[in-house]
């Protein structure tokens, strides 16, 4: 193990532990606020890797934290499924569901590939809304037998559910900097600086962009889940929230720094830090996060970890590999 | 014979859908940029023609004087100053900029208008008819209808006919050698979408004097208007024109389903042209 | 010697950071014609695009009868009266040869040249002239190229790679009108592979390898053997 990668996994390992050890320490608000940034810094890795390196930029992404949040409620309703257990097949339900997308979005030209995801996002809400069922237009809560199968307090299943966001986020940010470093992470990395010369080399743009697209998917259901464990209770309008699951997530990375992996960290904190903040002024907050998003995309591209690694050289998650065009 | 009425209403519907669907189609064609923001500057038309229409009491088919214009002059500020800038070789600047205007717009009229439903009078053209044969179909969606035909024949004659259509489609074809060739591509691009924004105005007028809007109305325009692009085939006006008809059919005869269905089934039209047809029904751009 | 109608002083031009030119010089005097050689990737198109502000240069390193032009952008060039014959033609895909002419004449100056004069020049254009100009032969397609340079009326033509790609017959075709277009005063730079043609048209040759200028003079103070020389680095 080079020591640059040992930096790295001690430096991992120590934000675990002492992520892990919040319960002890910090109050009930906190812990909810804690894993909430956490679920944002998976959703924020996950989208980084499929925007920012593979060069698929979708804006339908709260497809699959919805369908990870019906899933779970449908296997544990339905199927009489323990909550955890749902979480593989999401992972699968997903991964099938942007497979079949893929096929299809894959044919819209460049920038239209974008609003198609879109489009596939709100078909698959309708097609929830649609099934009465599944609660349609008002959704469904599990059921208290489910929720106590977590744990029996109320007080442990949080600590559950906030230890599982916290094995999300660190999980996914270690996961992807595994990959950037791996065989098919060097492809990616050729697809984000020059997609052209990456063909030149033997990168077959189409498969990784599938499979990316597909794991992302996959991925961020499996997130969906369980952010909806926390919130017990699934509708159309919070599983598929553009709002919640795509516009928040996309302003994190373009703030934070799109295909840098330390963008999704930098994005989830100030975007926390400007919420929190902003909170008593209704969606101003969203305003604010919209113009500072236009503004970082005019005038730096790389957003602010982007800044801070031309400037200072500073990298947090070293990948080991410099490639300029 | 309730099958023949929503055949009608969906045909005539496609007319709006086009409209939305003319201004998206017109400035790929000249640049490749996707307007996320599209139909977050429709619903800003229609807020603009409100208040337009509450200060002057005009009428509101007279405010587009004042909406054409002001909408007019504000795409081309923000194509020569915002997004002129980002475009190039990679494509998500420029998404990611509008994406990031769609949702200022949005959450700036909810701080200015709330969440509160509204809606353009036009007095009496509101519910005059008139009848074909057994059937009745409204005024308002044949104007619609008839403002969206000579809409995209002029924009095909602006495009074919004219030395800034000509103009427009060498910036499109190579847009460095159009430099060379002393084309201005900025200005350009600039004119290209101040055309679309006055599109879009007139689209957001029609829009608002058929059915109420609020702040969040707008990404449905936009997915409708790219739906008939599609489904129409890239790169054809008269093919938005098309889209807009076979989507507003689908969703008309959806509705005859169930309500859930009118939206679903555009959507489910859709994505069949996309695995049967990918270039949809009349392409025109290689 | 009276001033030149183009000059270029120590332009160093590239892409983003990799640097393609390194201090050229090269003056064109008026009406004169001069040869461009020099192998692939040596930067004669990127002098091309650098002249033309297609790439970012200084403010003092591309001179136009004297006056710097080097600030001024891309699409100022035609109005000035410098046009381009790009290499591989590169015609507008979706114009008609018509239209392409008219898109340059409508832009450039006003003059002697017209469409009209140009379909004189090139009597096989006039009757493809509302076709598509994907539809045309290369040759038929280097004939627009050059017909477009024209209309705008310019002092200067850059020729980018004339006879690339096509038949040697053709290739005489297309030079057969060289004449008549420096005949009506206008100052060329000719980039041609072909060096035993250029040596017989041009009045002065620069030669260029690895983006620097390796040799330079009036085309009669150059054996065929030193310009070989130079053109492959020796």
């Amino acid at each position: 193990m080079s020591n640059t990668t040992l930096r790295v996994v001690l430096g991992l390992t120590v934000a675990a532990l002492i992520l892990a050890t919040a319960p002890l320490w910090a109050g009930r608000a906190d812990l909810r606020l804690i894993g909430e940034m956490m679920s944002y810094l998976a959703l924020a890795v996950l989208w980084n890797l499929l925007a920012g390196y593979a060069g698929l930029m979708s804006v339908g992404q709260h497809a699959f934290v919805g369908l990870g949040g019906y899933v779970l409620v449908i296997g544990t309703v339905s199927m009489g499924l323990p909550p955890l257990a749902t979480l593989p097949i999401a992972f699968v339900v997903a991964g099938l569901a942007a497979a079949a997308f893929a096929l299809l979005l894959f044919r819209l030209v460049g920038a239209y590939f974008a609003i198609g995801t879109w489009v596939a996002a709100e078909s698959v809400a309708l097609v929830f809304a649609g099934v009465p069922a599944w609660g349609g237009g008002a959704g469904i809560s599990l059921p208290a037998d489910v929720v106590r199968s977590i744990a029996e307090t109320r007080e442990m299943r949080e600590f559950v559910v906030y230890w599982l966001l916290c094995g999300l986020g660190i999980g996914t940010l270690s996961a992807a900097y595994t990959l950037i470093r791996s065989k098919p992470g060097l492809a990616l990395m050729a697809l984000r600086d020059n997609p052209t010369a990456a063909v030149s080399v033997g990168v077959n743009i189409s498969r990784i962009r599938f499979w990316t697209y597909v794991m992302v998917a996959a991925l961020t259901s499996v997130v969906g889940a369980i952010i909806f464990l926390q919130k017990l209770r699934v509708s159309p309008q919070a599983a598929f929230s553009l709002q919640d699951w795509t516009v928040a997530v996309i302003f994190i990375v373009v703030i934070g720094g799109i295909g840098r992996l330390e963008g999704a960290i930098v994005g989830t904190a100030v975007y926390f830090l400007l919420r929190e903040t902003l909170s008593g002024y209704g969606v101003f907050y969203l305003i604010v996060l919209g113009v500072v998003a236009i503004l970082v995309v005019s005038f730096s591209g790389r957003g602010i970890w982007g800044l801070v690694e031309r400037h200072l050289g500073w990298s947090l998650l070293p990948t080991g590999r410099r490639m300029s065009a | 014979m309730a099958y023949v009425d929503a055949i009608t209403q969906g045909i005539l519907l496609g007319g709006l859908y086009a409209l939305f669907a003319a201004g998206l189609s017109l400035i790929f064609g000249v640049m490749r940029l996707v307007n996320i923001a599209h139909g977050d500057f429709i619903v800003l038309g229609a807020y603009i023609a409100l208040v337009t229409v509450q200060t002057t009491g005009l009428h509101p088919f007279l405010s587009l004087i004042v909406v054409v214009p002001l909408m007019a002059g504000l795409g081309y500020a923000i194509q020569r100053w915002l997004l002129n800038r980002t475009l190039g070789p990679n494509l998500l600047p420029p998404i990611l900029v509008t994406f990031g205007l769609a949702v200022v717009i949005e959450n700036s009229l909810l701080m200015l208008f709330s969440t509160d439903n509204r809606r353009l009078a036009v007095g009496a053209i509101e519910t005059a008819s008139l009848s074909l044969g057994p059937i009745s179909v409204g005024w308002l969606p044949v104007s619609t209808f008839l403002v969206a035909v000579a809409l995209i024949a002029g924009l095909e004659l602006l495009f074919y006919r004219t030395a800034m259509g000509r103009a427009f489609r060498a910036t499109s074809d190579d847009s460095e050698i159009a430099r060379a060739m002393g084309v201005n591509t900025r200005h350009v691009h600039s004119i290209a979408m101040a055309i679309s924004f006055s599109v879009i105005a007139i689209a957001g007028v029609l829009l608002a004097a058929r059915s109420n809007f609020d702040p969040f109305s707008g990404p449905a325009r936009l997915i409708f208007g790219f739906e008939a692009v599609i489904i129409g085939g890239l790169g054809s006006l008269w093919g938005t024109l098309a889209g807009g008809i076979v989507l507003g059919v689908a969703q008309a005869l959806g509705a005859q389903i169930s309500p859930q269905m009118q939206f679903l089934a555009g959507h489910l039209v859709f994505f069949l042209i996309l695995a049967v047809r990918p270039r949809g029904l009349f392409p025109r751009m290689d | 010697m009276s001033t030149p109608i183009l000059s270029v002083r120590g332009l160093n031009a590239g892409y983003g950071d990799f640097q393609a030119l390194f201090g050229i010089d090269l003056d064109l005097p008026e009406g004169g014609l001069l040869g461009l050689v020099g192998a692939n990737g040596a930067g004669k198109s990127t002098l091309f695009k650098a002249i033309l502000g297609l790439l970012p240069r200084g403010r003092d390193m591309v001179t136009f009868r004297g006056q710097p032009i080097g600030h001024l952008r891309t699409e100022a060039m035609l109005r000035l009266g410098i046009a381009l014959v790009p290499e591989g033609r590169r015609l507008f895909r979706s114009l008609s040869v018509e239209e392409n002419l008219k898109l340059a004449a409508e832009s450039g100056r006003r003059g002697e040249w017209t469409v009209t004069r140009v379909f004189d020049l090139f009597p096989a254009l006039r009757e493809k002239r509302h076709a598509a100009s994907t539809a045309l032969s290369g040759g038929q397609q280097q004939m627009v190229a050059i017909g477009r340079a024209l209309v705008s009326n310019p002092s200067v033509i850059l020729f980018d790679e004339i006879s690339l790609g096509l038949a040697p017959i053709i290739v005489n075709d297309v030079y057969a009108a060289m004449p008549a277009i420096l005949g009506s005063g206008i100052s060329a730079i000719v980039v041609e592979q072909d060096v035993e043609r250029i040596r017989r048209m041009a009045d002065r040759l620069v030669c260029l390898n690895e983006g620097r200028v390796v040799l330079s003079g009036p085309t009669g103070d150059f054996t065929k053997a030193q310009i070989t020389h130079a053109y492959f680095g020796e």
